[in-house]
């Protein structure tokens, strides 16, 4: 009997034997599969970090995945897809303030202030605010989102970037790929992708609920970005660059996402 | 006499066991993320009976400024969960096992006597096939929840790009509120589940493993009835298949 099984192979096993199989093979490969998957997440969660570099401060396979990521959800970006605006009575009368950072140095004198345009190959453009505020003035009012997760409706008036770019003839700069912008001390500093720059919402504010900026909004000028979370929405813009490659970044340097687009 | 019962196939049980750990992930990741901006209570007449979440919660799990390491591993892992629920669908459906999961019309008044049974209020049982009424109704929600977990969480993840998502959600709050109470959902379904299945006990719990159940039978009156019914073989498939669908002599589960 013990034999004819054996020739005949599995068919013939008793129902008891077919069970034990059956329980070994689904059970080693439970637990085998089950030891991979840990392993795996071991390994992910204690990857070295990323070179510091344009970006730092997370995991290296954390950080490809943020870029694939990002690579991916830009496929779905465009200028046509605009925020949400609201009427003026929605508008915070007391906007939120979360972030001192780059404009703490309490000597900074807004009247003296002027934006520098690096418009490359040593060629710097010097603007006042008056030259900013002659370009057509436009209004927003929309929800502000921070990464945090918190948002808030304020409303702001500006210059387009877009207008701003025409205006300043930087159109041949605005073919590359980033813009970079930094506070006058440069210790914030932001970079973004063109396309969300040249966003018909992406404006350069000197207006808040209807009055001047106010310092720790980030007067004189300021960018507001509704695209982006509001870690990209640099206050008090000292500098403007273009590039091919990604400028540096505040938060892209602490372990967030570079891209932040929303 | 023991006899295989084929239960639940390899897709559902490889989907399942892949969906735990990464469900796992995206709640705490998930966690990572609310730490930052935690406003929600449960607050009625004015009073918050629920804080999300106390001090010592967060302390426990090592929550707190943690946000840029969430947000990375949610955005990652997010995908094996979409994944692996796509792919579980597309095989409930294709397959057409779609119709021993989804509830009927009769269920939702069967799953009241399979609670009113399992509270030890009623005796008798509802009917139990492959997944009884309140079955069909928790595992067919689940799914549509964690439907529901992709769609507002991609509302509240690119707001402005998928902003008929966000409208369909009723709104960036609302998407936000939606995509936490689900995870809420998923910690209750989670308790339940596991009481549950630790009652069923290990018959019913190997058949998630290995797939299939063993049942005991007392062999004459199996043979009997399988020769009556069929007048042919007593191959044990047959006789299992006719018992598990003959409702006045159910078989029994053993260990």
């Amino acid at each position: 009997m013990k034999m004819s099984i054996k020739k005949k192979g599995k068919k013939l096993l008793s129902v008891e034997q077919r069970i034990k199989r059956r329980n070994f093979i689904s059970f080693a490969s439970f637990f085998l599969l089950g030891a991979a998957g840990l392993r795996g997440w071991k390994w992910l969660y204690h990857s070295p970090e990323e070179t510091p570099s344009i970006t730092a401060g997370m995991g290296k396979p954390l950080r490809r995945a943020l870029n694939k990521t990002e690579l991916f959800f830009r496929n779905f970006f465009s200028n046509k897809h605009l925020v949400q605006t609201y009427p003026k009575s929605m508008a915070a009368k007391k906007v939120r303030v979360n972030a001192h950072i780059g404009i703490e140095n309490e000597g900074f004198k807004p009247e003296s202030w002027q934006l520098a345009v690096v418009k490359g190959g040593g060629d710097i453009l010097s603007l006042t605010i008056e030259e900013i505020k002659s370009l057509p003035k436009t209004e927003i009012i929309y929800d502000f989102k921070c990464v945090e997760g918190w948002d808030q409706i304020q409303h702001w008036a500006a210059v387009k970037f877009v207008d701003f770019v025409s205006h300043f003839n930087l159109q041949q700069q605005a073919t590359m790929q980033y813009v970079g912008m930094e506070t006058p001390n440069g210790e914030y500093y932001i970079g973004l992708d063109m396309e969300s720059a040249l966003h018909p919402q992406t404006i350069l504010a000197y207006e808040m609920n209807e009055q001047p900026l106010t310092l720790e909004h980030g007067a004189p000028l300021r960018l507001i970005i509704p695209v982006k979370y509001g870690i990209k929405n640099l206050k008090r813009i000292g500098t403007i660059t273009f590039a091919n490659q990604r400028p540096h970044d505040y938060w892209a340097e602490r372990g967030y996402d570079y891209y932040s687009g929303l | 006499m023991k006899i295989i019962k084929e239960k639940h196939p390899f897709v559902m049980r490889w989907t399942h066991w892949v969906n735990f750990p990464i469900l796992t992930i995206m709640i705490w990741s998930g966690l990572l993320i609310y730490w930052a901006n935690d406003v929600y209570t449960v607050t009625i007449f004015g009073h918050s009976f629920v804080n999300f979440f106390p001090d010592w919660f967060y302390k426990v799990l090592h929550i707190p400024h943690r946000l840029a390491e969430g947000m990375a591993f949610h955005f990652l892992f997010m995908w094996f969960f979409t994944l692996n629920g796509f792919f579980y669908i597309l095989y409930t459906i294709l397959s057409g096992k779609w119709r021993e999961l989804v509830p009927q019309k009769k269920s939702f008044k069967e799953a009241w006597l399979v609670l009113l049974h399992d509270l030890h209020i009623r005796k008798t049982t509802a009917p139990q096939n492959k997944y009884n009424a309140a079955q069909r109704i928790a595992y067919t929600a689940i799914i549509v929840m964690g439907l529901g977990s992709v769609v507002t969480g991609l509302a509240i993840y690119k707001p402005v790009q998928f902003y008929w998502l966000t409208w369909i959600c009723g709104g960036y709050h609302l998407a936000r509120i939606l995509h936490f109470a689900l995870t809420l959902g998923y910690v209750l379904f989670f308790v339940i589940h596991v009481v549950q299945v630790t009652l069923a006990g290990w018959n019913n719990f190997r058949s998630v493993i290995s797939g299939f159940e063993v049942l005991e039978m007392s062999p004459p009156v199996a043979v009997e009835m399988a020769a009556e019914e069929t007048n042919t073989s007593t191959d044990q498939d047959n006789i299992a298949d006719q018992v598990m669908d003959d409702p006045i002599h159910p078989a029994e589960n053993i260990q």
